[in-house]
């Protein structure tokens, strides 16, 4: 998301938009590094349910180019499922094998192969559809999706082609703050259950390709948004936000870099007042949120200016690849009308039967969702930028959870998440569950800074402690002497010894040169082994210098 | 072992290992002695539309065994091995035993797994077995039958134990099948049908009788629309089946400097007229358009076929009728008219529809060849009913005097 700034402003021809406001860089919203910088405060009014044109929902920032065109955005995500085998038979289901190692029969197409159907499968579908308040389909069933490629073993896709497991829904989405926040509801049209083909390796001199059909036969869920966004930031929200379902459902892994998560756009404009659509155009080759962001900006302004040109017939519906290189979309292929797959039902499986107990189970089992979550969040009283980093990663926010249920002020604890931790995660390359801290601990350390057992500056060295090896606050406290030092008397003495022991300096800030209280300081926290009270210690050494 | 399927594009290919059919035969002890020619990929009644080579019927060499698993009945027919295993669509199994003169059972839909049976039309194919007595059928498709978790659409249904049902004829009460109630299907034996096979199916109807079955003629109204419907629906699914076979992971590939001569070449070189005929006329029927009017209504058509069947089993406990219009006619007589092979069909496609159970046992002759050629009788039961109709088709069998159902060359070959 954040490059989107830097990078976009070079490349970009003359006649697109104004840059947007920012004064800093902004890093990466989604990783674990916050500013404490305050947010502005954010509305918590909720949207009403998409509608396309009106008013309050219309985008602040970057595209006021858009005064008289309006985008219209659809997205269609593919989610690979992270079930144990493949969707229609037992080959194992990782990613990172050698090339057709995770193949069978069945998977590679042999004759006289079926497929059989993976439970799990369905468990995902109804997991996801619920979560994304669906209407699922009690009686489903499989089609054939009929095309030929070398990695379609079968020549056939499985899919779900007019009855879906799941239809309409919608997902509620948080802008990030520096890009001006707010909150919107995006719909979803159709989810349904398909497998993934196999991949191909192209020779570099483009002679020969090799198919390899590990992924062939994995499971996918199809989710089909509502053609409800209006831009490139709305766009990339709306896929980081089903990232973070899929990851908080634990259906999927979500990672766009292996292909989990795969996201096709659809762009059109239209001028404001005009009812029609206009030619829709796919884009394709996005492989993170930030491209998909850059991408949509992009193509939303080659359209509008063909407009402005008098040229919209020049926009033809077709499948346009986004080249990283060169920051622009650039045509595929012209999809020659509608291909033609010549649906039918799939004969080798039966109907996906759903019961009322099946789904209730699994609505049971529903964790508490990102939105939810936010809210939660937001209402103890967190800024958005921390709510927003928090409810990111399920297992951050557990973890934060577990934190102030043993007590933790929940701004204190947030900072220490969002900092110090967060920190030694990126840099061990670890996740928080392999971090040795506990959330009692944490809790712990919090109260012992609030309540002056120790200071804020040892309970950072405490905190590193934790991290790496464990243990207990307590006991760390008791193993180092770390116990804060509040006797003004013995903070005293140290200023004592230490004024004794600099006499020069004494002088010299006797004459003016003030900034030595900070060496002074120093001085005694060494003494005091980092343990006196800072607020005790400077006011002692003032009345001493000042005396 | 090369399974190719009657078919050059699978020609040289040897499967990674048995189809569960094969396994359960092994399992159990059996001796795979071969494998035996067909139409290619099931396509065909006459197994004349074999890649590799036309199989002569044991009965008459000038003449076809009947199809699509014709080398299977013929195989049998000529004692070749003991039992044999063929699939039918449409009638693949049914048909060449009667033209071969021996027992040809064709299990109800679901109840032999599929998984290893190189596929033609998913929702219709099923394994069948042949055999030169009704005992031997029954034993082998016993062994074969039952639930499969390599095959979605086998059936959880109980097998029965129906190998030691099969008593010897003196053992046999004076009227054996007092009780049941046979239907004629009166569709099954009007125009269109030879005259020499009606009178042997009459003739095996007037047995039925005298064994203690109440005989009525029973109508299947939409008995007539089951061949167009079965023939849309089978080259539909055969077009997509089909699809996999591309010279890509396997089988015979030309190679081509671009991906779609690579495909086209492959495919267009390795199968036959009849099996390009059935992918194209399939791919037409199931595009953007058409799927309606064809696809969608033969499967309406179909819930016809099986409503009308399902009433008249509930008036009795069988049906009978012939497995075909005639007997095996000469090789080359019919292979340049495809729509009169499939007009061959109608005695037995709309079974394949309905997915129900059907046995085929020898039950006379007709004259036409350098010898007489043999006659089946088709008995069609309900679903899952295969005990019984084995049941009955052994007292048949065994109480059928006149007839000698070994082919001239197996007898003068034993003789010499």
């Amino acid at each position: 998301m954040a490059s989107l700034l830097s990078r976009g402003f070079q490349i970009r021809p003359v006649f697109l938009y104004p840059l947007p406001l920012f004064t800093k860089r902004v890093p990466r919203v989604f990783y674990c590094k916050s500013k404490s910088t305050e947010a502005p405060t954010i509305t918590q009014e909720k949207p009403l349910p998409s509608q396309n044109r009106s008013s309050s929902q219309k985008p602040n920032t970057s595209l006021n180019v858009l005064q008289d065109y309006e985008a219209i955005i659809g997205i269609e995500t593919h989610v690979q499922l992270s079930t144990l085998s493949k969707a229609f038979c037992s080959c194992p289901n990782n990613y990172g094998a050698q090339p057709n190692t995770n193949i069978c029969p069945v998977c590679m197409g042999l004759p006289g192969a079926l497929p059989v159907l993976n439970s799990k499968v369905i468990e995902f579908a109804v997991k996801l559809g619920l979560a994304l308040n669906s209407e699922l389909s009690f009686n489903s069933k499989f089609d054939r999706k009929q095309y030929f490629y070398p990695d379609l073993p079968k020549g056939y896709q499985i899919s779900q082609f007019d009855i879906p497991i799941a239809k309409g829904g919608y997902i509620d989405v948080d802008l990030p703050v520096e890009l001006g926040g707010g909150n919107r509801r995006f719909g979803i049209t159709r989810v349904h259950m398909e497998e993934d083909a196999g991949k191909l390796l192209h020779s570099d001199n483009g002679t020969d390709s090799q198919v390899d059909l590990n992924r062939a036969g994995v499971p996918l869920l199809e989710i089909v948004s509502e053609p409800d966004m209006r831009t490139g930031i709305e766009a990339a929200e709306y896929g980081a936000e089903l990232q973070r379902l899929v990851r908080y459902l634990g259906v999927s892994n979500g990672n766009m870099q292996e292909g989990s998560l795969r996201c096709d756009v659809n762009v059109s404009v239209r001028p404001i007042d005009q009812p029609k659509f206009g030619t829709k155009v796919e884009i394709k080759n996005l492989n993170s949120f930030s491209a998909i962001n850059r991408a949509i900006d992009y193509e939303i302004s080659r359209q509008v200016e063909l407009h402005r040109q008098g040229q919209a017939d020049q926009i033809v519906q077709e499948t346009r690849l986004w080249e990283e290189g060169s920051q622009k979309t650039v045509t595929m292929r012209k999809k020659e009308g509608l291909a033609d797959y010549r649906y039918f039902p799939e004969p080798d499986l039966l109907e996906v039967i759903l019961t009322e107990d099946f789904v209730d189970n699994i609505r049971k089992s529903l964790p508490e969702l990102p939105e939810m979550r936010r809210r939660r969040y937001e209402k103890l009283g967190l800024n958005m930028q921390d709510v927003l980093l928090l409810a990111n990663d399920r297992t951050v926010a557990e973890f934060f959870d577990a934190t102030i249920a043993k007590g933790a002020d929940p701004k204190l604890a947030t900072n220490w998440l969002m900092s110090d931790i967060a920190a030694y995660m990126k840099d061990k390359k670890v996740s928080i569950n392999e971090v040795k801290l506990t959330p009692t601990e944490l809790a712990e350390l919090i109260a012992s800074i609030q309540n002056g057992t120790i200071s804020g500056k040892i309970g950072k060295e405490i905190l590193f402690g934790l991290i790496a090896k464990g243990g207990t606050v307590e006991g760390i406290i008791k193993e180092k002497n770390l116990v804060q030092i509040l006797d003004p008397v013995e903070i005293e003495k140290m200023v004592d010894k230490v004024l004794s022991a600099n006499p020069t300096q004494v002088e010299q800030y006797r004459g003016g040169k003030t900034k030595l209280q900070a060496f002074f300081a120093g001085q005694i926290m060494k003494e005091s082994k980092g343990k006196a009270n800072p607020g005790l210690l400077n006011k002692i050494l003032l009345e001493k210098l000042n005396a | 072992m090369e399974t190719t399927a009657g078919s050059r594009v699978l020609e040289g290919w040897r499967p990674p290992g048995d189809a569960t059919a094969v396994r359960r035969v092994r399992e159990r002890g059996g001796i795979v002695v071969g494998k035996t020619n067909c139409d290619e990929f099931g396509m065909g009644s006459s197994t004349e539309n074999s890649a590799f080579q036309v199989t002569a019927n044991p009965w008459d060499e000038s003449r076809v065994p009947g199809g699509s698993s014709g080398g299977s009945a013929a195989a049998v027919s000529a004692r070749q091995c003991m039992v044999s295993l063929g699939s039918d669509t449409g009638g693949s199994v049914r048909q060449p035993a009667s033209f071969c003169g021996v027992v040809g059972i064709k299990p109800t839909y679901g109840r032999v797994s599929r998984y290893g049976l190189v596929a033609y039309a998913s929702s219709l194919d099923v394994i069948g077995c042949f055999a030169s007595s009704v005992a031997d059928a029954g034993i082998l498709i016993h062994a074969i039958s039952g639930h499969d978790r390599l095959d979605a659409t086998s059936s959880k249904q109980e097998v029965p134990d129906f190998t030691s049902q099969f008593m010897p004829s003196d053992s046999f009460e004076s009227k054996p099948l007092k009780g049941l109630r046979v239907g004629v299907i009166r569709e099954t034996l009007g125009d269109g049908v030879d005259q020499a096979v009606i009178s042997s199916i009459n003739a095996a109807a007037a047995h039925l009788e005298d064994l203690g079955c109440s005989l009525a003629e029973v109508s299947l109204p939409s008995f007539s629309l089951g061949l167009p419907a079965y023939y849309v629906l089978a080259i539909s699914e055969a077009s997509s089946n089909l699809s996999r076979y591309d010279g890509i992971r396997y089988g015979n590939q030309v190679l081509a400097n671009e991906l779609g001569a690579l495909y086209g070449d492959s495919r267009a070189k390795g199968f036959g007229d009849e099996v390009k005929m059935r992918i194209l006329m399939g791919t037409y029927a199931l595009s953007a358009g058409y799927y309606d009017a064809y696809y969608k209504r033969a499967q309406q058509v179909r819930t016809m076929v099986k409503n009308d069947f399902k009433a008249a089993l509930i008036e009795h406990d069988f049906l009978i009728s012939p497995a075909a219009p005639s007997a095996a006619y000469k090789i080359g007589e019919k292979k340049n008219d495809p729509l009169a092979m499939y007009a061959g069909d109608i005695m037995t496609v709309n079974v394949n529809l309905a997915g129900l159970p059907a046995l085929v046992v020898p039950c006379g002759f007709v004259e036409g060849g350098s010898s007489p050629l043999p006659v089946g009788l088709q008995m069609i039961g309900s679903a899952f009913s295969e005990d019984k109709l084995l049941k009955v088709g052994h007292v048949f069998e065994q109480t059928l005097k006149d007839f000698n159902f070994v082919p001239p060359l197996v007898a003068d070959s034993r003789a010499s």
